[in-house]
């Protein structure tokens, strides 16, 4: 048997706001993610997506549950060995974060430097090479604020994968970009995910990229783990007309693959559950 | 008494508990952030503290010699403009609201003991602090304030990079060094501005000037001044790094962050201020 390279166990997450009301954000989450895989985590807005891809990078920490990256619980761990293993994983921000005070290049280099011994000589070709890899070479020295939405993203992607990752962690990839961009981000996800051989995750609320890009996927909503499966059984619910759907959580699940006005999701005013939980939280 | 009236007093006695109980959340929210406040700049001293002392004895974390000398420059050189005009001001101004009433006594030379003892032991270094707050208090939160807010700071850590080790030690460094340096500048300009005021207007000997500066002048009052200008640098860094590495809410919070760096930073200058001069005078320093 295939030993997960995440395991996610019964992770629950609850936040505080000013008046000391404490909501609950993430519900007994449980989910594995295998080698090479990509793993596409979906939901609406305010459906705990973020949070428990923070609780996954380790800039959250969960109130009850565990996260095992390579089989260590990275939930008990201080800041050094949390640190150990963030060196064997990239992140792509909704932004790309890139740091705005350094050029294309310098953002890329600075994993390198700060964490190898490599020549500057050598880290010089990596720089090349990743550049190279997401077709950003001609931006090498340009500043973030010289770049279009989907460059930072690229941008951003060649800053994740230059310590060789194992594990590649996308948040909203393609959120803010046309779609031919967003074609283009995904087309690039796949084939550095073949190329590489990293396990990929990926969260996002945009249905297409998320069909074109997952292995499998989970469907979140409200802070709980509707279903996960692979990619074709999710087309299968998509596909399936509503009437013939039974399970309550499909019929929800379609709504949302589809991206309808009305169902389960959507109250008698057309207003979604979605938006309700972004004014008044959902627990 | 009528039903009416009951209910009127009843209703009014409900309407001052609400009050008084509003009030009393609102002081206890108040004096809770101020703790929490408190709380939080002594842990992060403690960061900037180990970190610095890491880098300086560990060979595998990276004392950041390239950040620490862009800050110094950012942070101080720039400010020397500003420092230079503003002290040499504060001389002139101090030596004509002396004057008439040193005069009044034939004591119009002494002015210059005045001025070394004001700039060199409290305006030099109050001035410039106040002045380095504004200048690069605000510029140090807003610019951390929007690493946050763009995911930079977080990019940091996904990257295992510490953001206390990476943004805020050199700042802080950099900060107290600078300031140290900058008081020895706003000293000399205080001085400047008082001596060509005193003896271009006032006609004071300039011999004489300078003779009753270097006697009322000895060296506690030069090291103190520096001391407490290390300690005002200290401060101002540290309070804008603390409130950008807290801001939320957008550009609406990084505004707010700045806005509070400024003015949290001359109350906390002038309350340690106050609180020094108070210390050196107990022990005679």
């Amino acid at each position: 048997m295939v030993t997960p390279v995440i395991e996610v166990n019964n992770l629950a997450k609850w936040f505080t706001d000013e008046n000391h009301r404490r909501s609950r954000v993430l519900h007994d989450v449980n989910f594995n993610v295998f080698p090479g895989e990509t793993l596409v985590i979906m939901g609406g807005s305010g459906c705990g997506k973020s949070t428990l891809l923070n609780c996954m990078i380790g800039e959250l920490h969960p109130d009850r549950g565990s996260i095992k990256i390579f089989e260590k619980d990275i939930t008990t761990m201080d800041e050094f060995s949390l640190n150990d293993i963030r060196k064997k994983f990239g992140i792509l921000f909704q932004s790309g974060a890139l740091f705005n005070s350094m050029t294309v290049g310098e953002n890329i280099a600075l994993p390198l430097q700060e964490h190898s011994e490599i020549d500057p000589s050598i880290i010089n070709i990596v720089v090349t090479i990743k550049l190279e890899q997401v077709r950003m070479l001609a931006h090498r020295n340009k500043i973030p604020s010289q770049l279009s939405g989907g460059q930072k993203k690229r941008a951003g992607l060649a800053r994740a994968i230059a310590l060789d990752p194992k594990i590649l962690f996308y948040d909203e990839p393609s959120a803010g970009l046309d779609p031919v961009t967003v074609a283009a981000i995904d087309e690039l996800i796949i084939s550095l995910s073949k190329k590489l051989g990293v396990t990929s995750i990926v969260v996002t609320h945009d249905m297409p990229s998320a069909f074109r890009i997952a292995d499998r996927m989970v469907m979140l909503h409200k802070g709980k783990v509707l279903k996960v499966g692979e990619k074709r059984e999710f087309e299968v619910l998509r596909d399936t007309p509503a009437e013939e759907l039974t399970d309550p959580n499909d019929q929800l699940i379609h709504q949302f693959l589809l991206g309808l006005g009305h169902g389960p999701l959507t109250d008698s005013e057309g207003i979604s559950e979605y938006e309700k939980i972004m004014t008044d939280g959902f627990i | 008494m009528s039903d009416r009236t009951l209910i009127k007093k009843e209703n009014s006695v409900l309407l001052m508990l609400r009050l008084i109980g509003r009030t009393t959340l609102g002081w206890y929210d108040k004096v809770m952030s101020g703790i929490r406040f408190l709380g939080g700049m002594t842990i992060l001293l403690g960061q900037i503290l180990w970190w610095t002392v890491m880098s300086l004895v560990k060979p595998d974390i990276r004392f950041r010699r390239p950040a620490l000398i862009y800050q110094m420059v950012r942070v101080g050189v720039r400010s020397i403009s500003i420092i230079v005009l503003v002290q040499m001001f504060i001389g002139i101004i101090l030596v004509l609201q002396m004057a008439p009433t040193l005069d009044m006594y034939g004591q119009l030379s002494s002015v210059a003991n005045i001025i070394a003892i004001a700039v060199f032991r409290e305006l030099g270094p109050l001035i410039t602090a106040v002045v380095l707050s504004g200048f690069a208090g605000a510029s140090i939160a807003a610019e951390i304030g929007a690493m946050v807010e763009s995911e930079e700071v977080k990019a940091l850590r996904a990257h295992a990079l510490n953001p206390i080790n990476f943004l805020v030690v050199p700042r802080v460094l950099a900060t107290v060094l600078m300031m140290i340096g900058l008081t020895v500048i706003s000293d000399v300009m205080g001085i400047i501005g008082g001596f060509t005021t005193a003896v271009g207007f006032l006609g004071i000997d300039s011999q004489v000037y300078l003779q009753n500066t270097q006697t009322a002048l000895v060296a506690k009052d030069f090291i103190t001044g520096l001391f407490k200008a290390g300690i005002f640098g200290l401060q101002i860094s540290m309070i804008a790094c603390y409130l950008g590495l807290r801001v939320t809410g957008g550009a609406v919070g990084v505004g707010k962050a700045t806005t509070q760096t400024v003015v949290f930073s001359i109350v906390s200058l002038i309350a340690t201020d106050c609180l020094f001069t108070a210390i050196f005078y107990i022990f005679g320093l």
